[in-house]
C-alpha cells in the first residue's frame, strides 16, 4: 500500500515540522515549551513500543520499566555528580540495552497473552527495584540536581535547545524505526508475526530477530527516559509501573497500529488530554476513561486510520 | 521472629489468599471461557467494598450491608458486561486490555467523586468483635478467622458448583473448547454472562469481607488485580483448583515476604535502608514466581485445558 504509506510519512512530516515552527510562531511561553517536550518525548517513546507491536507483534506491557531505566542511568550518575553527556548517553544506552536483552531473553520465547503477562512481571520488577533504591531516593522518587550537561556547557538548560533536541530525537526514532520495518530486517519481524511457522520453514529463526528488535524498542525507550528526566529534572519509581505503559499502549492504539504517524498522533492527543481535561474537572478521569472505552469500540484503525479514511 | 509472630503471618497470609482466589476465580473463569483479558475486574473488589460501607452505613447492620451488597456487585457486573465488554469479545487482547483499562480509570474516580480519596473506615460487626488465644498470650482477631472460614466454604461451593453440576461441567467444556461447546448448542454468550456476573459477584464479596480489614480506598482494587493476574498465570487460566492452591501461595509468600524479608536485609543494611528495600525485593519475589512459571511452564501449575 504505496498510498498509505506515502500518507504516512506525510503526515508525520506535517506534525515535526509544525512542532519545529511552533516555539517561532508564539507558542514560545514557558507552558507551551514544557507540554511540547512532554509530547516530543512520549511521542519518541510510542514510536518505539509501535515498532515493536506493529512491527514484530510484540505487545510490551513494561515498556515503561526500559523508559525507566534510561531515567535511573540519569538519576543514579547526578547522585554521583556525573552530569556529562559525553559519560551519561553510553550508560543509559548501555543499562536499558542490557535490561532489554536480560529480560527480552526470557520473554520474547513466549507469545500473545504470555508475552504480555510476562513484560508485564518484568516491569514490576523494575518497579519494585526502583523502590528500593532507598540511595536514590526510594519510593519518594529522585530530584536532579541539574540538567545534563553537554561537553561542560549547560546547553540542556535552554528551552529553546532542548525543544530541538526532543525533536532532534523524535526525528531520529522515527528515522529509525521507519528504516528498520522497510529493511530486510522489518520484513522478517512481519513474516515471523504474522506466521512464525512459515518463517521458519523458509529458513529464518524468529527468536533472534524478534529478541533483536526488542532490544532495539528498548534502548530507543531508555533514550527517551534520558530526556525525560531532564525535562521533568525528577524521576520516580511510579514512572516504571504498568500504569505507565498501558498509558503508552494507548498513545500507540489510539493513533492507529501499523502506522508510525500513528503514535507522534497519540502521543500528542494524550499529552493534551491529560493536560487540558484536568482544566475542566478535578475528576477529569472520569471523562478520560469513557474516551478510552469509546475510541476502542469505535475507532478502529485508530486517528491516522480515521484520517487515512478521509483523505485517502 | 517468634513462632507466635510466624503463626500470626502465616494466618495473615493465607486469609490474604482466600480474598485473592475470590477475586481469581472470576478472572480465571472469564478469561478462560472468552480468552478475554478483564483488568477492569479489579475495580468490582473495589465496588463490592464501597458499595458494602455505604450499605453498611445506612441500614446500621454490617450483615444487612453485605446481604444487600452483593446483588447490587452483580448487578453492575452485568450492567458492564452489556454495555463494554461484549463488544470486546472478538477483538485482540491489547484492545481489551485498554478498553477495561479505561473502566478502572473511571470507576477510580467515580468513587473518589462520590466518596471522597480520603479511605472509609468500616467498623468489625459486633458479633465478630475481640479476639481468640491461639497461645498463651497470642490473640488473633475473630473477624480474621471468620472471613477465612467464609472464604473456604465459598470455595467449596464454587468446586461443588464447578466440578459437579451441569452448569459446572458446561464452563468447564467452554474453557477447554469454547468454539465445540458452541457447536454442540450451548449458548456460549449467556453462559459467559452468567459466569461474568458470578465472578463479579464473588469479587465484590471479597471487597466486603475486606472492608473492615483494609481501608476502603479508590485504587484499591489495582494492587489486588495485578496479584490475582499472577494467580491465575501461575495455576493456570481457566483451571479453579490452580487459582486456589495459588492463590494461598501467593498470599502466604507475599505476607511473609513483607515480614522477613526486611529482618533479612538488617543483617547487611542499615534499619531504614533496609525497611525499605527488605519491602520491595518482598513484593518482587511474586513476580519472579510468575515470569518463571511462563517461561517455563506457560500453561501454570494445574492447566486447564487437555491436549
Amino acid at each position: 500500500m504505496p498510498r498509505g504509506l506515502k500518507l504516512d510519512t506525510l503526515l508525520t512530516l506535517l506534525v515535526l515540522l509544525a512542532l519545529a515552527a511552533a516555539p517561532l510562531l508564539g507558542f514560545g511561553a514557558n507552558h507551551y515549551m514544557t507540554l511540547f517536550a512532554r509530547m516530543m518525548i512520549f511521542a519518541a517513546a510510542a514510536l518505539s513500543l509501535s515498532f515493536l507491536v506493529g512491527g514484530a507483534g510484540l505487545a510490551s506491557l513494561g515498556h515503561a520499566a526500559a523508559m525507566g531505566v534510561g531515567a535511573y542511568a540519569v538519576a543514579i550518575l547526578d547522585a554521583h555528580r556525573v552530569t556529562d553527556m559525553t559519560t551519561v548517553l553510553p550508560v543509559a544506552i548501555l543499562a536499558s540495552a542490557l535490561f532489554s536483552l536480560l529480560t527480552g531473553a526470557i520473554a520474547v520465547r513466549t507469545e500473545g497473552v504470555n508475552f504480555i503477562m510476562i513484560t508485564l512481571a518484568f516491569g514490576q520488577m523494575a518497579f519494585f527495584t526502583a523502590s528500593s533504591l532507598s540511595a536514590y531516593g526510594g519510593d519518594d522518587g529522585y530530584t536532579l540536581y541539574d540538567r545534563t550537561e553537554l561537553l561542560g556547557s549547560r546547553l540542556l538548560e535552554s528551552r529553546l535547545f532542548f525543544h530541538y533536541l526532543c525533536l532532534g530525537f523524535l526525528l531520529f526514532c522515527w528515522g529509525m524505526c521507519a528504516m528498520l520495518l522497510a529493511s530486510r530486517f522489518g520484513r522478517v519481524l512481519r513474516a515471523t508475526r504474522e506466521n512464525a511457522l512459515r518463517a521458519q520453514a523458509v529458513g529464518f529463526a524468529p527468536y533472534p530477530y524478534r529478541l533483536l528488535a526488542y532490544v532495539i524498542g528498548g534502548t530507543l525507550a531508555g533514550l527517551a527516559g534520558v530526556l525525560f528526566a531532564n525535562a521533568s529534572e525528577f524521576i520516580a519509581p511510579a514512572y516504571m509501573g504498568w500504569q505507565r505503559s498501558g498509558e503508552l499502549i494507548f498513545m500507540v492504539i489510539l493513533g492507529g497500529l501499523g502506522r508510525l504517524s500513528g503514535a507522534i498522533l497519540g502521543a500528542i492527543v494524550f499529552v493534551l488530554l491529560e493536560t487540558w481535561l484536568p482544566n475542566i474537572t478535578t475528576h477529569w478521569k472520569m471523562i478520560f476513561g469513557p474516551i478510552l472505552i469509546l475510541a476502542v469500540i469505535f475507532m478502529r484503525g485508530g486517528l491516522s486510520g480515521v484520517l487515512g479514511a478521509r483523505r485517502g | 521472629m517468634s513462632t507466635g509472630l510466624f503463626l500470626v503471618q502465616v494466618l495473615n497470609g493465607l486469609q490474604l489468599g482466600i480474598l485473592l482466589f475470590l477475586v481469581a476465580a472470576g478472572l480465571t473463569l472469564v478469561f478462560g471461557v472468552m480468552d478475554f483479558i478483564n483488568l477492569a475486574h479489579g475495580v468490582q473488589y473495589m465496588l463490592g467494598a464501597y458499595l458494602g460501607a455505604a450499605l453498611a452505613a445506612a441500614t446500621g447492620s454490617f450483615w444487612l450491608g453485605l446481604l444487600l451488597a452483593l446483588p447490587a456487585a452483580l448487578f453492575f457486573g452485568l450492567l458492564l458486561e452489556v454495555l463494554i465488554f461484549r463488544h470486546l469479545y472478538d477483538r485482540d487482547h491489547l484492545s481489551q486490555v485498554l478498553a477495561t483499562f479505561g473502566v478502572i480509570l473511571f470507576l477510580n474516580q467515580a468513587m473518589k467523586a462520590i466518596w471522597g480519596a480520603a479511605p472509609l473506615q468500616v467498623p468489625v460487626p459486633a458479633l465478630l468483635e475481640g479476639g481468640v488465644v491461639l497461645m498463651p498470650g497470642l490473640q488473633y482477631p475473630l473477624y480474621r478467622i471468620a472471613v477465612l472460614i467464609a472464604g473456604l466454604l465459598t470455595g467449596l461451593g464454587l468446586w461443588f458448583l464447578v466440578e459437579r453440576t451441569r452448569i459446572g461441567m458446561l464452563v468447564r467444556a467452554g474453557a477447554t473448547n469454547a468454539a465445540m461447546v458452541s457447536a454442540l448448542g450451548v449458548d456460549i454468550r449467556r453462559l459467559f454472562m452468567l459466569v461474568f456476573a458470578f465472578g463479579a459477584m464473588l469479587a465484590g464479596f471479597a471487597g466486603v469481607l475486606a472492608g473492615p480489614i483494609f481501608s476502603v480506598e479508590p485504587g484499591m482494587g489495582d494492587h489486588v488485580l495485578i496479584l490475582a493476574f499472577v494467580v491465575i498465570v501461575i495455576g493456570g487460566i481457566g483451571s479453579i483448583r490452580g487459582a486456589f492452591i495459588a492463590a494461598l501461595i501467593i498470599g502466604v509468600t507475599d505476607t511473609l515476604g513483607k515480614s522477613l524479608m526486611p529482618d533479612l536485609m538488617r543483617l547487611f543494611l542499615d534499619p531504614s535502608a533496609a525497611r525499605q528495600t527488605g519491602a520491595a525485593l518482598a513484593s518482587m519475589l511474586i513476580y519472579i514466581a510468575m515470569a518463571a512459571i511462563l517461561a517455563f511452564r506457560p500453561r501454570g501449575l494445574f492447566p486447564a485445558k487437555g491436549g
